[in-house]
């Protein structure tokens, strides 16, 4: 048997343990660096993303506005359009990441994130419909895009039933899920006026124009439900990326693991879809750059939700600057910014011949 | 240290998927404490039986007991800490490492609330020493060659620590050098700790050299069990591959050695 002190050696991190109980865990120490450095950066985005816009104003201006009130239009402009929009974009990020992450853990392909297997689309048929018909705006297009996201996603998972299902059945059958939902929604906005046409691509862009507190308290509902669900579940991930009959083996329950999973990471995407539309590529690529930083294959689920807050704070920051006088809807942004993070970092992995 | 060993024995199995039945009413018993081998032809249902033994799969009729009790009243993690196994051909998620991968094998140990004790870190520090990975435990597996992979994936079922250890044919895809290697580590495993195996295994020869119970199987049924002295004859391997062959002494081990004919190469010997 080996001395504790030489095995400390071949397993690295901290283990950190609550005196008087059974419980400890084992924290690597990257990981945590990681995510304190993403956490500054979410907290600088967050920051900007107040700040800039049509009136810009320094952060000091800011921070008193949000501790003492400030001048009235200070505080009209932070508390009531920049507080709220921030808010949304930093919540629906990280419940993309997050829902990304899990989808391409679960389903062991990291090509499989919602936008692709189509419970985004499914939430954007939804949407569009609901536009049409004159949802409007507010909590009415919010509950209507929650229900088509939920809606397609079971719709997968029955479709890719077979006495059991695997993830790549899953995967196989979002993307015609995701075909179909598409389909529908061309079909709708040709059928739609100019004016709502518009208004429905705008959504389906995705973008954090006007978004405000009545968009923030249905997000924060849903991910109070939502995050302590993925708390629990996250051990259940750590066997599905092992294949099935090895999770099996190990005493996972996989089938039960795979749908409460997937109906967490559907919902987390539904809710995150409802507040701010299908915003492009965040649940894709925020898990890929996390698991990169991390340098884990293990699901990152917290980093993956930072990066993905990041990537949303930062790419509304840059839709409102870009082009002076437009605001840019986000989604035109992450997916611009997204591709070429990626790039890099695949790049590289292949030249120093790790990861992948 | 030895373990207590533990029993496992199939009763009435039948095993199949959606359509088609492959093994219909078995009745195995797989000696405590020693190395057992399954051989037959491709598609003869020796992998089904061990994923049956396993409970990979769900019987459609009959049971699998272990220690006397049916499996399929175990909670998965309650079997998981008696029986380990390694399915066929396993994929490890990209970018893992060894490390990585052996300590995900102490996962029936843990809890929400526990997930890392000096008894996982001891386990998974003695499974890497036991494949000879110590020194690679920091490397990704995707680095790594096709033999080390394969004692990676051992090392997390040992990791698991269980009495039982079931391999679906460990030595796949492995150059010669590499399947006596895995092939004499499961004796080590065996000897070290009493640890009962089970292996599939496609050549006969290794089944005759490293196991001490051997399993033929044909069309889903047994057509002979017992050492492999006995079991391996130029008759079963007729009956069960249809092949001729002499069975000689083998000069390394002593025990059998099975020399096929072929259509082109019996010159020396009359059939």
């Amino acid at each position: 048997m080996s001395p504790p002190a030489q095995a400390s050696t071949v397993v690295p991190g901290v283990v950190v343990s609550v005196p008087g109980t059974r419980a400890s865990w084992l924290v690597r120490v990257r990981s945590v660096l990681v995510c304190l450095l993403l956490s500054a950066a979410v907290a600088g985005a967050f920051a900007l993303d107040v700040a800039v816009g049509e009136l810009d104003l320094p952060l000091s201006d800011v921070a008193a506005a949000l501790v003492t009130g400030g001048d009235d239009v200070t505080a009209l402009v932070v508390h009531d359009l920049r507080l709220p929009r921030a808010l949304v974009g930093l919540l629906v990020g990280a419940a993309f990441g997050v829902s990304g992450a899990i989808f391409q853990s679960l389903t062991r392909n990291p090509l499989a994130s919602p936008d692709v297997i189509g419970v985004s689309a499914g939430a954007g048929t939804a949407a569009t419909a609901g536009l049409l018909i004159g949802a409007g705006s507010g909590l009415g297009l919010q509950t209507v895009a929650l229900v088509g996201g939920l809606g397609s996603a079971l719709l997968i998972y029955l479709l890719a039933w077979n006495g059991g299902t695997t993830g790549f059945r899953i995967v196989l059958v979002g993307i015609g899920v995701a075909a179909l939902c598409g389909s529908v929604t061309t079909y709708l906005l040709l059928k739609a006026g100019v004016y709502q046409a518009q208004q429905a691509l705008m959504w389906l862009t995705g973008s954090l124009n006007a978004r405000g507190w009545e968009h923030v308290g249905p997000l924060v509902v849903g991910l109070a439900v939502l995050a302590p669900a993925v708390v629990v579940l996250a051990p259940w991930l750590r066997g599905l990326q092992l294949g099935d009959a090895p999770a099996q083996a190990l005493g996972y329950p996989v089938q039960l693991a795979r749908i409460a999973l997937l109906a967490v990471a559907a919902a987390l995407v539904s809710v995150g879809t409802a507040a701010a539309g299908p915003v492009a590529f965040v649940a894709l690529v925020s898990p890929q750059i996390a698991v990169r930083l991390v340098g884990t294959p293990g699901p990152a689920l917290v980093s993956s939700g930072l990066v993905g807050s990041a990537v949303v704070l930062f790419g509304d920051v840059l839709a409102r600057e870009a082009l002076p006088g437009t605001e840019l809807p986000v989604g035109v942004v992450t997916g611009a910014l997204g591709a070429p993070v990626l790039l890099w970092l695949l790049s590289r992995a292949n030249r120093s011949g790790v990861g992948g | 240290m030895d373990r207590p060993a533990h029993e496992l024995a199939a009763v009435g199995l039948t095993l199949g998927y959606p359509g088609r039945r492959v093994v219909e009413g078995l009745d195995v018993t797989i000696p405590p404490g020693r190395v057992t081998a399954i051989v037959g032809a491709n598609a003869c249902g020796k992998s089904t039986l061990l994923r049956g033994l396993a409970r990979l799969l769900r019987p459609a009729a009959g049971s699998v007991h272990l220690d006397g009790r049916p499996i399929h009243t175990l909670r998965g993690k309650e079997l998981a800490r008696l029986l380990g196994v390694l399915p066929q051909d396993p994929t490890a998620p990209d970018g893992i490492t060894v490390l990585d991968l052996v300590r995900r094998g102490r996962s029936p140990h843990q809890s929400w609330w526990r997930q890392w004790s000096a008894e996982d870190e001891r386990a998974v520090t003695g499974a890497l020493a036991a494949t000879g990975l110590l020194d690679d435990a920091r490397r990704g597996i995707d680095e790594l060659s096709g033999g080390q992979r394969q004692r990676a994936w051992i090392a997390m079922a040992l990791a698991q620590d269980t009495g039982v250890l079931l391999l679906d044919e460990p030595t796949n895809h492995l150059d010669l050098a590499h399947q006596i290697e895995i092939l004499d580590l499961v004796v080590d495993l065996n000897r070290a700790q009493g640890r009962t195996v089970v292996l599939v295994l496609h050549d006969l020869n290794h089944a005759a050299r490293y196991a001490h119970h051997v399993i033929a199987m044909l069309d889903g049924r047994v057509v002979a069990a017992g050492p492999p002295g006995e079991v391996i004859t130029r008759q079963l391997v007729e009956d069960v591959f249809g092949l001729a062959c002499v069975v000689v002494d083998d000069p390394v081990s002593g025990g059998p050695h099975v020399v096929p004919y072929g259509r082109h190469h019996s010159v020396l010997v009359a059939h």
